[in-house]
């Protein structure tokens, strides 16, 4: 492959950092061939997680890191186009009918609901909209868990998924490389391949004239009104097109998991986990969603375990136990968190690439 | 000097005109429309619940709960107007507050269970004066250590104050473990005072009473006071103020620390109401809090007390007559509010 | 004043010094080394068309932005480093372009807090009244109730509630009526009097002509003339220069 073709691939956005660079390479590989390289439905899991919590953080970092928009309304995005999939399967069968009706349907209420948020609150000041978003965005999930004949309540619905992609479907008889070639294997490379399409999709967005006009927005957004743009409308686009891949995201979430409820989709612990990936990983970089996000799922899965280890070693000590228990490693993430903030403002992809911060 | 001179009026007294240009007395607009909102809202909903006791009790219910949410967020829009911090970790500190007061009420629990209304009292205001005290010093060590450093960056101070909020919740749970923890009412609080159908629970008066009492006591020290007055004329011009010779940034920790005190009271307060202390009480609050600070316009402490009890007669009037849409009542009445001032009811920070 | 060409009064040293004062917002150069002298008592003016940088200067000196290089020297004292709070207590005070005046505290309330210890000077309020009349009218009204003229008024009464050793107004005659106009070339009159220095900023040449003492004209971010008003007043071609019009035609 010349350069200039994976020039074109990355829409010239480069890694620009060989650690970096050989990090990417080596989390697509693992992500690539995640089936073979392991045994089980644990690992695999955690890489589908990767690949759509991958594409839901740079999503964001296209709100946050690029535009400078503060939102706290995108798992509401993840958690329509979850739904989308849901209900259609659930209500309409387990047919692509029905599948592909339930994410027509969830993808217009999210271009709906993005362009009213957007009109009517980007008008405001960035804390306005920020708060606004936070009071739509929790009523939608309290509506979620309300209606509980429609949505399946606080346990969510589970629900059948086509032939295809059922575990149950061979597709080939016989094993490769100790993986059954079922159903399970080719809804991985769905969400696989459709996470790769829109992450490079992202990847284009931000670097194309548009991407450019909303970081000159972002920097100096007096000076881009100046110039004669108008940025509510870049807003209001950038708003849209985050909340579409959000929500495309949350539809693979769903397809995967053959279940959707509001803990996993709309709950705020997503929110929080949105905002600690993107911040710890590099805001306004996207390959920092990459990162960030891998180990960010990674850690959330198997460093749990450790931390039970240490916290039973010390059941001796009366603070030391509890706080590292496993269910207290939010606290631990958001110490990270606020060090982050403060001491790697560029998150770990500014630190590979040797970024001086600028704020 | 004067072009253009009307006629003078047949009165006896000298007509402002001829005064001369610019003497004319200037439009004593008072802006007493927000002012109309509660008295307007509660006889408005009368005719629809129908029955006047079920009316009251709805009512003082709202105002109970209202009151306890002004004093939570009064602090928070203060901040802001004056100090242009937005804090979303401000639930931390109502959280907290509510943890803390067990300090003193669980050893003390003799007194709460006590039938004297006198001992009940005391207990509590004692809680309440320690929950504030914590909260208070809480208070003042994230504002010099998580916020000072983020001054101007709103982008950083929202992530940051988040973060911090995730950190102070998790430490509760360290420290308090991850249950509930009950709070059950004091003794001679339980319960209702009967006025003839009406039923008015004893607590709820309480809410009322130390709402009225914290209203009138900002009131007091914003209107009455040197200190009030640079906090005022800060919130609408910090530069200003500093032009005319004070360091008004060293009342900034001031301010932050008093406003998270009355988080602190407004937690202890919550969890009596709620009668249960959960780690993330303050996480669950802040939605409704910045609802009202965003609906009173933030930097108006006025603009804060009506909109914490618009909001709470609203959530209880409309959870009575139609249950369903009161899960979205209060969003619906915050972007009520926003079309008819997209400021907030008071907007006087200049920004 | 520091031109070259015109006498040296022998006065007392001046009262503020600026001495190569560069300032920038963001990435623009706005100050590009400023030399500016104002002697001490009396009324000093500072000209210039949009853009070149008077309210700047203003604002260097009080502290509200930083002078990237250069020195301000005031009363013997290098104030450049010095906090806003700080400046306004060394016995500076400012009128900004804005009035800034607090619209929701009344006239008084805005007097008040003027007086940094302790109460507002009787004597000095009644005086105040006697060239701003409508303040004493308007003493309980919120601030903001009032009229642009009425509000100026009030920010300059503000700023000299108590004596100060310099006062720093930019642009008081903007937007106002003649009628308002004429009251406040009476109140400077009155203030000239009184020890305070002044430094004016203004745009309208008609109205500091009578008033000031020295003039400087300032254009790109530069002082580009220093001396007596009488001379500037005198030499129609100077002012031609200068300011791009006559006297006669800006009236």
């Amino acid at each position: 492959m010349s350069i200039s073709v994976v020039n074109r691939l990355f829409s010239g956005d480069l890694p620009r950092s060989r650690a970096l660079g050989a990090a990417l390479v080596l989390i697509f590989l693992g992500l690539a061939l995640a089936p073979f390289l392991t045994a089980g439905a644990r690992p695999l899991n955690t890489a589908a997680t990767i690949c759509i919590y991958i594409v839901l953080v740079a999503s964001y970092d296209l709100l946050l890191g690029y535009s400078g928009i503060v939102s706290f309304a995108h798992t509401m995005f993840f958690g329509i186009g979850a739904y989308g999939i849901g209900l259609g399967l659930s209500s309409a069968g387990p047919t692509w009918s029905g599948a592909l009706v339930g994410l027509v349907l969830a993808l217009l209420l999210t271009i709906v609901l993005a362009l009213i948020v957007g009109l009517f609150a980007l008008r405001v000041r960035a804390i306005f909209y920020a708060m606004i978003t936070l009071a739509v965005a929790s009523s939608f999930a309290v509506l979620a868990s309300q209606l509980s004949d429609f949505t399946g309540g606080e346990d969510g619905k589970t629900f059948s998924v086509p032939e295809l992609l059922s575990p149950g479907f061979r597709l080939i008889e016989n094993d490769i490389a100790g993986r059954a070639i079922d159903g399970k294997l080719v809804t991985y490379y769905i969400v696989f391949f459709g996470c790769l399409a829109l992450f490079l999709f992202l990847l284009r967005l931000v670097n194309s004239p548009f991407g450019r006009v909303l970081q000159a927005i972002r920097e100096n957004e007096f000076r881009a009104e100046a110039l004669g743009y108008r940025t509510v409308l870049y807003r209001i686009w950038a708003n849209v097109l985050a909340a579409l891949v959000a929500a495309l995201a949350g539809a693979l979430m769903a397809l995967w998991l053959r279940y959707v409820g509001p803990k996993t989709m709309l709950g705020f612990e997503v929110m929080t986990d949105i905002l600690l990936i993107v911040v710890i990983g590099g805001m306004g970089t996207m390959y920092g969603a990459v990162i960030g996000a891998t180990l960010f799922i990674l850690a959330q899965n198997y460093l749990k375990t450790l931390m039970a280890d240490s916290a039973s070693a010390l059941t001796g000590i009366p603070f030391l136990a509890e706080a590292l228990h496993p269910d207290r490693w939010m606290l631990w993430l958001g110490v990270l968190f606020v060090l982050s903030i403060y001491f790697f403002p560029t998150g770990i992809v500014g630190k590979l690439r040797g970024n001086r911060a600028q704020h | 000097m004067t072009s253009l001179v009307p006629p003078p009026m047949p009165q006896a007294r000298t007509p402002v005109s001829a005064l001369g240009p610019d003497t004319a007395l200037p439009a004593a607009k008072r802006d007493i429309a927000p002012l109309l909102l509660v008295p307007v809202l509660m006889l408005a909903m009368l005719p629809f619940v129908g029955s006047f006791p079920t009316w009251v009790t709805l009512t003082v219910a709202g105002l109970a709960m209202g009151m306890m949410i002004f004093i939570m967020s009064s602090g928070l829009t203060l901040v802001f107007g004056l100090m242009d911090v937005l804090n979303f970790g401000h639930g931390a500190f109502v959280a907290v507050g509510a943890y803390a007061a067990t300090m003193v009420l669980l050893p003390m629990h003799g007194w709460l269970e006590a039938d004297s209304l006198l001992m009940n009292l005391a207990v509590l205001a004692l809680a309440m004066l320690v929950a504030m005290f914590v909260t208070g010093l809480l208070g003042w060590a994230f504002e010099r250590i998580i916020i000072m450093p983020v001054y101007g960056q709103h982008l950083k101070q929202i992530l940051i104050t988040m973060g911090g909020m995730i950190v102070a919740e998790q430490l509760i749970i360290v420290v308090w473990g991850a249950d509930q923890v009950p709070l059950p009412l004091p003794t001679s609080l339980r319960g209702a005072i009967v006025l003839g159908d009406a039923a008015i629970e004893k607590y709820r008066l309480v809410a009322v009473v130390v709402g009225l009492l914290v209203f009138a006591a900002m009131f007091l020290v914003l209107n009455r006071t040197k200190i009030g007055l640079l906090i005022r004329a800060g919130v609408e011009n910090r530069e200003m103020v500093e032009a005319l010779g004070y360091r008004i940034r060293r009342l900034f920790v001031a301010v932050f620390a008093a406003g998270s005190a009355l988080a602190g009271l407004g937690g202890v307060m919550w969890g009596f109401y709620k009668e249960t202390l959960t780690a993330s009480m303050g996480s669950e609050i802040m939605v409704m809090i910045f609802i009202v600070i965003i609906i009173g316009g933030l930097g108006s402490v006025g603009g804060c007390f009506i909109g914490a009890l618009l909001m709470a007669l609203v959530t209880n009037y409309v959870g009575f007559l139609e249950p369903k849409v009161a899960l979205v009542s209060n969003i619906l009445l915050m972007i009520g509010v926003l079309m008819w001032r997209p400021a907030g009811l008071f907007s006087n920070a200049r920004r | 004043m520091s031109e070259p060409t015109a006498p040296a009064p022998a006065a007392a040293a001046p009262l503020l010094t600026l001495s190569g004062v560069h300032t920038h917002i963001g990435q623009y150069h706005i100050l590009q080394g400023v030399d500016l002298q104002v002697p001490r008592g009396g009324l000093a003016v500072l000209l210039g068309r949009n853009g070149a940088g008077k309210t700047t200067l203003l604002r260097t000196i009080m502290g509200l932005w930083q002078a990237s290089a250069g020195s301000v020297k005031f009363d013997g004292r290098e104030i450049g480093k010095l906090a806003t709070p700080d400046i306004a207590q060394a016995g500076i005070a400012y009128v900004p372009e804005s009035m800034a005046v607090f619209s929701e505290l009344t006239v008084r309330e805005n007097m008040l807090l003027a007086a940094r210890n302790g109460p507002l000077d009787e004597a000095r309020v009644e005086w105040i009244f006697g060239f701003f009349p409508a303040l004493k009218k308007f003493w309980h009204y919120p601030a903001g109730n009032l009229s642009g003229g009425q509000k100026q008024m009030v920010a300059i009464a503000r700023a000299i509630a108590e004596p100060r050793k310099l006062l720093l107004v930019d642009e008081p005659t903007k937007g106002l009526a003649p009628a308002i106009i004429q009251s406040l070339i009476a109140a400077f009159r009155e203030l000239k009097e009184t020890d305070t220095t002044i430094l004016l900023v203004e745009q309208n040449f008609s109205f500091v002509k009578s008033l000031g003492d020295t003039v400087a004209v300032m254009d790109d971010g530069r002082i580009v003339h220093a001396g007596a008003m009488r001379d500037l007043v005198d030499n129609q071609d100077l002012q031609q220069r200068l300011l791009g019009l006559s006297l006669d035609s800006h009236q």
